[in-house]
């Protein structure tokens, strides 16, 4: 496939949802600088599903928490949904971290004393939405990942899969823009990895953009388009082949 | 503003289920709280205790009641000044009245005598020692807060006879008469027989240094009859407005001056007390015992709030994770800082509630115990000290709630 230029990409997408231009990131680690993004530009449009991959040390995790508006970049800009995140405060983040971004983490990161339910609605509690309507979209969002029965198991309760599965619920709860996810296989057996990867699967078909963040081969040929890093640079940027269902679901 | 009603409700809940995970530890953080609010509020009651005593002791003087004696009831620091000073006399009683009589628009209302010793009192088989014997006259009951209990004072006519008649306290009432009235019946002072008309209502003491129930007060002829000799005397004066004391002081020692004789250039050779001077002497010992008192109990509950802040890094060295996690997930510095500083304050209400409980039920016991011992629970030490409870909790988890509301969530969440 061609390199990502709009003018001759055939492939059906919406608005831009991320744009960054060639930003960087300097780390001081006691007497150096680690440079670990040296220059990237990437532009991520609505309903793509998108692998980052690379080696440790490549700046994946770097740009990943860029991506995720954990972090600012030392230089260059970022755009989310037209929004200069670059210059924003920590409040700021805070807010688009919130209403923009639905996070899936390796380790789950759910609070271990809480509910399906209370883990779910966290989210929302941030947004400042009333209890009753908290509560009944953090019960669909269970429901859609199929844990309609789980919502009051508290994490120990749970295996694996099913803890992970709260956790795409409390990142889909706020209907966030985009899903970043951070190796969300990673501490899971290779069958319940394969559920997760059906799951994230039928989440994008269902016109949610996806942000896979790994270094396993297998797990990023479920994405459509894979950005590989090294060093600090983008080494490429690959699209698959389209699927004929892939026109279906983001025709307007 | 929703949003953050949100958030406190939200942080309540996470305060509760923290308290109740960590059970063990939560309860001995508090009972770091609990002494401490125990020493403050106990000191409290005491104080509050001594205060009202002392307020008690102030109203039995009288605040319209001014006093002619030899000696200032102020401390003195030149005492050789005063020893040489003439006594009170009764008859300046007499003297003043008449003077306050031709006077008018006067701020005085009338001049009462009073002298006493200290003698015991018999009936039958029953005797007090170290009774207070008062001699003064009818008019003694207008400068005075005492009422009778039971019979009547002696009127006017007793008074200027000097019959052989006596108002006893309410603690000889209770030594010579356990079981029955002494109204009528016949007392025996210095081998004299008086015949009580009366008794008063309890009193308490002064300051806890003597008892005004101990006392016997009869007319003055009759106590110089039998025991004019090694009494002290001096004159009390009722006056009008009591807003304009400093008027009537005034007055009083010019007429004062007048009785004595003085020529113009010689001081007063006498001293005009109110109740103030005795609140101008012990006010600063009192304030100072209050002052150490609260800063040491104080100290331990500075000792607990330690307690809670060292616990509250704790919590948030141990929740790194959960911090960065809820940072990811959208949660504001500002909504860090609220949830660990509600988990310290909940930890400080917490052991003020139960701190507060156990003094109060101290005060209880200790008041059952030791009826007389000054001591006072009230609404507003409740208050006040719940006000410190969160106070500390704010002020003890402030620094470990704003390095939390700090962290990097990157950090955070990479932290193990």
């Amino acid at each position: 496939m061609d390199k990502f230029d709009d003018s001759l990409d055939i492939r059906p997408h919406g608005a831009v949802v991320i744009e960054i231009e060639n930003i960087t990131k300097r780390y001081i680690m006691g007497q150096e600088t680690v440079h670990a993004l040296r220059g990237v530009s990437l532009r991520i449009h609505r309903n793509e599903y998108i692998a980052i991959m690379g080696p440790s040390g490549s700046g994946k995790s770097t740009l990943m928490n860029m991506l995720g508006c954990l972090d600012t970049p030392t230089s260059g800009r970022y755009f989310f949904n037209g929004k200069n995140v670059a210059e924003m405060n920590d409040d700021e983040l805070a807010e688009i971290r919130n209403r923009e971004i639905g996070f899936v983490f390796q380790t789950f990161n759910l609070l271990p004393r809480s509910t399906s339910l209370r883990n779910v609605e966290l989210p929302l509690i941030y947004a400042g939405i009333d209890p009753e309507t908290r509560e009944e979209m953090a019960a669909r969002a269970l429901c859609e990942v199929g844990l309609g029965d789980r919502m009051g198991h508290k994490p120990n309760e749970l295996s694996g899969g099913q803890r992970q599965r709260v956790a795409i619920a409390r990142a889909l709860v706020n209907n966030p823009s985009i899903i970043l996810a951070d190796e969300p296989t990673g501490n899971l057996d290779s069958k319940t990895g394969g559920e997760i990867m059906a799951l994230m699967e039928a989440l994008y078909r269902q016109g949610h953009t996806i942000i896979l963040v790994t270094h396993e081969a297998d797990i990023a040929h479920h994405a459509r388009r894979t950005v590989h890093l090294r060093d600090g640079l983008i080494e490429s940027d690959d699209y698959l082949p389209l699927m004929e269902s892939d026109f279906a679901i983001s025709s307007p | 503003m929703r949003r953050f009603l949100y958030e406190i409700s939200e942080s309540w809940k996470i305060a509760a289920s923290q308290m109740r995970s960590n059970l063990t530890r939560s309860t001995l953080t508090a009972l770091g709280v609990i002494i401490g609010i125990v020493a403050v509020t106990l000191m409290g009651t005491a104080i509050n205790g001594i205060q009202t005593g002392f307020d008690k002791s102030m109203a039995v003087l009288g605040d319209d009641v001014i006093y002619v004696t030899q000696w200032p009831w102020a401390r003195v620091n030149d005492w050789w000044n005063y020893r040489d000073r003439k006594k009170i006399k009764t008859e300046y009683a007499e003297q003043l009245n008449r003077m306050i009589a031709a006077t008018p628009n006067s701020n005085l209302i009338v001049a009462v005598p009073a002298s006493s010793l200290l003698r015991s009192v018999k009936y039958a088989e029953n005797e007090a020692s170290n009774i207070f014997v008062l001699g003064t006259t009818s008019d003694y009951i207008l400068t005075s807060t005492v009422d009778c209990k039971e019979g009547r004072f002696f009127n006017e006519l007793e008074s200027r006879d000097g019959s052989n008649v006596c108002v006893i306290g309410y603690d000889v009432a209770d030594a010579l008469f356990p079981n029955s009235s002494p109204v009528g019946k016949l007392v025996l002072i210095n081998g004299q027989q008086f015949r009580v008309l009366g008794v008063n209502s309890r009193q308490g003491t002064f300051l806890g240094l003597f008892s005004w129930d101990s006392m016997v007060v009869m007319p003055l002829p009759a106590f110089n009859k039998y025991f004019s000799a090694k009494s002290e005397s001096d004159v009390r004066v009722k006056i009008k407005d009591k807003t304009k004391l400093a008027e009537a002081k005034d007055e009083l020692t010019g007429l004062m001056r007048r009785v004595r004789g003085l020529p113009p250039e010689k001081k007063d050779d006498f001293s005009i007390n109110e109740q103030q001077a005795f609140k101008s002497t012990l006010d600063p010992v009192k304030n100072s015992i209050a002052i150490a008192g609260l800063f040491i109990t104080g100290l331990s509950l500075f000792v607990g709030a330690i307690g809670i802040m060292n616990i509250t890094f704790v919590s948030v060295k141990e929740r790194t994770k959960e911090i960065g996690t809820r940072k990811a997930l959208g949660a504001r510095r500002r909504t860090i800082l609220l949830q660990f500083l509600i988990e310290s304050t909940a930890l400080c209400l917490l052991g003020g509630l139960i701190g507060l409980t156990v003094s109060y039920l101290m005060c209880l016991s200790i008041a059952a115990a030791l009826p007389d011992f000054p001591i006072r629970f009230s609404v507003g030490l409740v208050i006040t000290s719940m006000l410190v409870s969160v106070m500390t909790g704010l002020a003890s988890g402030f620094a470990p709630a704003w390095s939390a509301s700090r962290l990097d969530p990157v950090t955070a969440l990479r932290y193990e």
